[in-house]
């Protein structure tokens, strides 16, 4: 999203109403996939909040992320049905992989990770989410070669 | 009068009053963790528990109104076993590091911790491990020691309308830190340091520069010189016994003589000259068409304020520097010249309140020929703990004099430490400068007051000029937020940072006491009272210097030396 699309989405919430906080937030995240510097200062200044109130309110929630999305977006879940069945492996082997935490994205944008709380499907667990699609039963073997699989989806070009 | 009864014995009451207060007048001592004086009680350690019949939990002291016929326990068992549990809380994930953090001796929590007795480990947690943000060149912040009882934060945004810091995250990640996880060099914050005297642990301390003064100290080939800024004679004595507004001038200089420093300035004759140059600078503003308001520029942390938050009145902001970097310039570019010391080999030190003092030294405008003005900055604390650590018996020295000529001052330029005192000092000389005449060198009540937005009126020959001081940055906002509506139009404002002036800036003792500030205060007004030298424009040595080498005020060298240049303070 641009700055001219983000003052203009910005703009729609009346100003000043700190209670307006939560839902802008998830309006601009749901527009630009994440909450850019940008985005954050600029609902802190239309909400006449100071930047850092904005974000920790944001980074309370594990809903908001702060880096763009990568070219696969990678989601593990860690409801209890997947943790019995080891959903920590998975997850550990995803950080190892991808050299990034939870709510990161790779430096050259091609993969970000999340956890979620429970995808609803538990009779599936472990569960991966990725691009969207899941993936059942996982384990850090299958992780492994799931990642081989996407390449295409990650490369630049692509 | 309302009555409640506090461990069996009946107490009044005053209306509005929580449980807090009325236990405190009682003389009972009630731990207290997210409470701060001034700002509303949000109710979050609950350390500050007591026991009131009737009720089945117990209830946070703070947070509760006093209310007729309560019957309050303070310290039973099960009030004692609450609080301690607390704090052992807290301590499982806080790092075991008291032997080497600079709040040891100050800590609160460390403090807690010994009064409830606390000698065994009952919880153990994971500890927290980020690093610390060192980005700041005032402040270090070191997020393992942080309790995040929020009084910084509260501080932050609601004493000085910055808000750099709030809690982000959550659970067992939670942190008190800016926008994003940035370090605080990048944030809004305007090191004005009253999140550090909120701050109870050592989450938040001084960016300390006590090590580059002892190196100088030893290095041979430096001459080392210090000045010391006038709030800090009338609170360097708490730390050594002396009740709070205690003037140990003579005593400090002595020490200062003890620690090695060759030459000891005293910044309040600086002060005068800010006086002088500020005086003449509104002259010139009131007769030249403005900017008008001038404010005043001593505060670095205002400045940064206005830099960050209110670009439109940067041009109002006077071009003079502050005391301590008029005092660096004079130190470099003509005392030194004058006694044969190649400037290069001057280390400047000064002994400031604040912790903004430290990043006004290292902007780009306080280099004069190239050099820094001022190299290191002590705060209050580093200075106490500099003449511990060197064993200087302070109570027992013989008092000694500043040195010249740089250490004579009027009691004008030493009035600079308290909030309204620039305002008074600049008044007394701008009176003489448009009449030619000194005025009654009364008090001036009306501006002596710590709280709110303070105006005046002065008339001086056939010129109304009308003044405003206020301190503590929300009351700014509030004052700008008047200017900018019409609803008031000064020439001149003062302005502090910190609540009360630097009496209570940033680097001076840990907390907050408003009975030693306004101890300090009054020891201020006491030295003016006591003074032969009132007006700024009679120090004998001011005048020498403008005879010798300024010219006059706001002539060539003065630009050169005491002004931050056409532009006004520098912006980044
Ligand atoms: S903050 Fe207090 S308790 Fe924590 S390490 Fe420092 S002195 Fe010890
Ligand atoms: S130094 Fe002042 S502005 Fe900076 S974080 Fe602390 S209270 Fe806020
Ligand atoms: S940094 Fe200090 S004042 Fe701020 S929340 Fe942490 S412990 Fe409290
Ligand atoms: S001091 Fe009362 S709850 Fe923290």
């Amino acid at each position: 999203m641009n700055n001219a699309d983000l003052i203009e989405l910005v703009s729609q919430t009346p100003d000043g109403d700190p209670s307006q906080l939560i839902s802008l937030l998830q309006k601009v995240q749901e527009a630009s996939g994440f909450l850019s510097r940008e985005a954050i200062e600029a609902i802190a200044g239309h909400l006449r909040l100071s930047p850092s109130a904005v974000y920790g309110v944001a980074s309370f929630y594990n809903q908001f992320r702060f880096t763009a999305p990568g070219r696969l977006h990678l989601q593990v879940c860690r409801g209890t049905a997947c943790h019995v069945k080891g959903s920590l492996d998975v997850l550990e082997t995803l950080q190892r992989e991808l050299k990034i935490l939870p709510g990161q994205t790779s430096r050259d944008g091609a993969y970000s990770l999340e956890t979620v709380a429970c995808v609803g499907a538990c009779s599936l667990a472990p569960v991966v989410v990725a691009g969207g699609e899941f993936h059942a039963g996982m384990d850090s073997e299958k992780t492994k070669n799931l990642l081989t699989s996407m390449e295409q989806v990650t490369e630049c070009n692509a | 009068m309302p009555q409640i009864i506090v461990n069996g014995k009946s107490v009044h009451t005053d209306p509005h009053e929580t449980l807090l207060e009325v236990l405190r007048r009682e003389g009972i001592r009630i731990p207290t963790l997210c409470h701060w004086e001034g700002l509303p009680a949000v109710g979050a350690c609950r350390l500050c528990v007591v026991e009131l019949d009737g009720q089945v939990n117990l209830v946070p002291a703070c947070a509760t109104p006093a209310a007729e016929g309560m019957r309050v326990l303070t310290h039973s068992p099960r009030v004692v076993d609450a609080r301690k549990t607390i704090i052992e809380l807290i301590l499982a994930n806080h790092p075991d590091d008291c032997l080497y953090c600079p709040r040891k001796g100050s800590c609160e929590l460390l403090r807690l911790a010994n009064e409830l007795g606390i000698t065994e480990r009952t919880y153990r947690g994971a500890k927290i491990h980020h690093p610390k943000d060192v980005s700041s060149p005032s402040l270090v912040r070191d997020p393992e020691k942080c309790i995040l009882c929020g009084r910084c934060v509260r501080v932050c945004s609601q004493i000085q309308h910055v808000g750099a810091i709030d809690f982000t995250s959550r659970g067992a990640t939670a942190l008190v830190a800016p926008a994003f996880g940035d370090g605080l060099n990048i944030s809004s914050c305007i090191h004005c340091g009253q999140c550090v005297m909120a701050c109870p642990t050592g989450a938040l301390t001084d960016a300390r520069h006590i090590r580059r003064v002892t190196s100088a100290l030893e290095d041979p080939s430096l001459t080392v010189v210090i000045q010391h800024a006038p709030s800090v004679s009338v609170t360097l004595g708490e730390y050594f016994g002396f009740a709070p507004g205690t003037d140990v001038d003579g005593l400090m200089v002595a020490a200062l003589r003890r620690l090695g420093f060759k030459v000891v300035f005293d910044t309040s004759f600086t002060a005068d000259l800010t006086v002088m140059e500020e005086a003449a600078e509104l002259v010139d503003r009131i007769r030249n068409h403005g900017p008008l308001p001038m404010f005043t520029s001593c505060s670095p942390a205002w400045v940064k304020f206005v830099e960050n938050f209110h670009p439109r009145w940067r041009e109002n902001v006077s071009t003079c520097k502050s005391p301590q970097q008029m005092m660096g310039a004079l130190i470099k570019n003509v005392w030194a010249g004058n006694n044969g010391v190649h400037p290069d080999r001057v280390f400047s030190v000064s002994v400031m309140p604040c912790t903004a003092k430290k990043a006004e030294a290292r902007r780009p405008e306080m280099l004069t020929e190239g050099r820094f003005d001022v190299d290191a900055v002590l705060t209050t604390r580093e200075l106490a703990e500099l003449i511990t650590m060197k064993g200087i018996d302070f109570s027992t020295l013989t008092p000694s004099l500043p040195d010249h000529p740089f250490g004579t001052r009027s009691s004008a330029g030493k009035l600079f430490g308290a909030t309204g005192g620039v305002l008074e000092a600049a008044l007394r000389t701008a009176f003489h400068m448009l009449t030619g005449q000194n005025p009654a060198a009364e008090p001036i009540h009306a501006l002596r007051e710590s709280e709110g937005i303070r105006e005046l009126t002065l008339k001086i020959g056939d010129l109304e000029l009308r003044v405003a001081a206020v301190s503590g940055l929300a009351a700014a906002d509030r004052l700008l937020g008047e200017i900018e509506a019409g609803r008031m139009n000064p020439h001149l404002v003062e302005v502090m940072s910190c609540p009360g002036g630097c009496i209570a800036g940033g680097g001076q003792p840990y907390g907050h006491d408003a009975t030693a500030v306004a101890s300090r205060m009054q020891a201020l007004y006491k030295v003016d009272r006591g003074s032969v030298l009132r007006f700024s424009h009679e120090n004998q040595e001011i005048l020498r210097l403008y005879r010798e080498v300024l010219g006059e005020p706001l002539g060539e060298t003065s630009h050169r030396l005491l002004h931050t240049g056409n532009g006004g303070h520098h912006v980044r």
